[in-house]
């Protein structure tokens, strides 16, 4: 415990990386400085997978503590493509949790994808970038990325894929995914909705028998509201996140980029 | 700490741009992904700095949840090895994932199971894949389960201290040995065993198992006690839960067994087989 409390920790008050003030014993003992290096921007984002398309969506509000620094600031990142427009990228990286780890990670990303096309002459595929970025994330497991990451794109068979991270990088590929502030409200939502969890037939024979809803692939526009819905109920509930809601479509044909705005208080 | 010293006390500025551990670390991203580089914080201790960022246990405030908790538990009987686990990992209180594979397969005969840090047993046992395809390669022949799970066991004691945490099972069946489980554990421990439970729920999995564990067991037998083995740990412990994972490992490879809700097997437990009576609702 000793050398826990060398580390001032964040308490329920939210503060600022730079305001911890340096530590003195009241013996007036060494003074010990903290190393804190994490701010949490808050915010919250989301992906669901369908049969031919993914759809990643965050909201673009970013905080520090109870202050809003700016009400656009994406965390729906494009990753390879050409140029620094992203031309013809197929696979989007949303980071939430402190902002410049999450720049940070999209920065290092961007740039393996984008030399793995000038290396092999191909785009990498993303159940490889999703590997890929787990290692990433992983070479920073002694001093990790404050960030979950969520990446979406279309895999091989042109079927939507979703991938989900912790912060040192295990992973999972799943239909849905929040995170995030808000993830606590939005994905209880997404299970009932998207995995039809506890949804059972209507008119089916109760008890052992009583038959469970199976999840079927959701069309687009069903995807999108429900989408709309997380996000419009979430910013009624959490004060981290607001302001404007950014979505992006991966389909073979590329991404399509919709943004819509959100209640601004 | 004279090197750390060292390392950190360049004068500012003095490499504006790209310095040289950037672009050290921008190479190493092409080099190889599996690379035993790691970025480490500017401090002194960078394990307790680690800890206090991270462990959820000593400080429930701490910022970055990293996803934990498990039941798993694997077994030797004469028809090979049965490895079965549960599907929750947590990060907090908070339920991250119902739907996690914990049963890591390394190759077509070597299985791995994964309790603790679930990204620390996703990469090494990655990692320990790619050195069992290079023993393959080198040797032509495949490796044996000792070897492999001594490959883990000397990989995770050369980063004592350093904050990993996994507890993990090596199973798989090869013609030198037979059947063969070794359990390995961020401490560096590796010990070969008959049966084996592992994680927050291993007291309750070892209830039942020891109860009803024989060798002489039937491969539907040995399934059926895998299975509820699992079932009692997710019952009482509150980390474990989702699904049951079940693998059969036999000298021609491992099969798997299905990925099957607890809900349905617990109610089918209770009411066709009268088992935990102290659940007194009735199903309506």
């Amino acid at each position: 415990m000793a050398a826990l409390s060398s580390y001032s920790m964040p308490t329920e008050q939210p503060a600022f990386s730079f305001q911890n003030q340096p530590q003195s014993h009241a013996s007036g003992g060494p003074t010990q400085h903290s190393f804190y290096p994490y701010t949490d921007n808050g915010g919250s984002t989301l992906g669901i997978s369908g049969s031919s398309f993914t759809i990643i969506a965050g909201d673009t509000r970013m905080t520090s503590g109870y202050n809003i620094l700016t009400r656009y600031a994406p965390k729906l990142f494009r990753i390879g493509g050409e140029g620094p427009e992203h031309a013809g990228a197929k696979i989007v990286l949303s980071v939430v949790g402190f902002a410049a780890d999450g720049q940070a990670l999209q920065e290092r990303l961007d740039m393996v994808v984008k030399m793995y096309r000038y290396q092999h002459g191909k785009d990498m595929s993303v159940h490889a970038c999703a590997q890929r970025l787990s290692h990433i994330l992983y070479n920073k497991r002694f001093f990790p990325y404050y960030v979950q990451a969520i990446l979406g794109g279309i895999d091989e068979e042109g079927v939507g894929a979703l991938y989900s991270y912790d912060p040192v990088g295990s992973y999972e590929r799943e239909q849905c995914r929040a995170a995030g502030a808000a993830a606590s409200l939005i994905m209880p939502f997404l299970d009932n909705q998207v995995n039809l969890k506890n949804q059972y037939e209507p008119d089916a024979p109760q008890g052992l028998e009583k038959p469970q809803l199976q999840p079927q692939p959701l069309d687009r526009q069903t995807v999108e509201e429900l989408v709309r819905d997380a996000f419009t109920s979430a910013v009624e509930r959490h004060i981290e996140v607001g302001d404007g809601l950014q979505m992006m479509v991966i389909t073979k044909d590329g991404i399509e980029e919709l943004y819509s705005p959100l209640k601004q208080d | 700490m004279n090197s750390l010293v060292a390392r950190y006390s360049r004068p500012a500025f003095q490499n504006e741009g790209y310095g040289e551990e950037e672009q050290q670390q921008a190479l190493a991203d092409f080099a190889s992904p599996l690379s035993l580089n790691f970025a480490l914080p500017p401090v002194a201790s960078s394990a307790s700095w680690l800890r206090a960022m991270t462990d959820d246990h000593s400080n429930p405030n701490c910022p970055i949840k990293i996803a934990h908790g498990t039941t798993t538990l694997a077994f030797r009987f004469k028809g090979g090895i049965i490895v079965a686990t549960d599907s929750r990992a947590t990060a907090g209180n908070w339920i991250a994932s119902q739907t996690v594979k914990k049963v890591i397969e390394i190759n077509s005969c070597l299985l791995g199971t994964m309790a603790g840090g679930a990204a620390d047993c996703q990469y090494w046992l990655a990692y320990l894949g790619m050195q069992c395809r290079l023993h393959e390669l080198r040797h032509k022949r495949r490796i044996s389960v000792a070897a492999a799970s001594k490959i883990l066991a000397n990989l995770v004691y050369s980063y004592k201290g350093k904050g990993l945490s996994m507890g993990t099972m090596c199973a798989g069946v090869t013609p030198s040995e037979g059947p063969a489980l070794y359990y390995i554990d961020s401490d560096g421990t590796r010990l070969a065993g008959n049966l084996f439970c592992v994680g927050s729920g291993q007291t309750f999995a070892y209830g039942v198992l020891d109860a009803e564990y024989k060798y002489e067991l039937e491969d539907d037998e040995a399934l059926e006690l895998g299975r509820r083995s699992i079932l009692a740990a997710t019952h009482r412990d509150a980390f474990s839960g989702g699904f049951i994972n079940l693998y059969h490992i036999q000298e021609a490879g491992w099969t798997k067994h299905g990925f099957s809700d607890t809900n349905p097997i617990f109610w089918e437990t209770k009411l066709k087989k009268g088992e935990f009576s102290n659940v007194t609702s009735e199903l309506v």
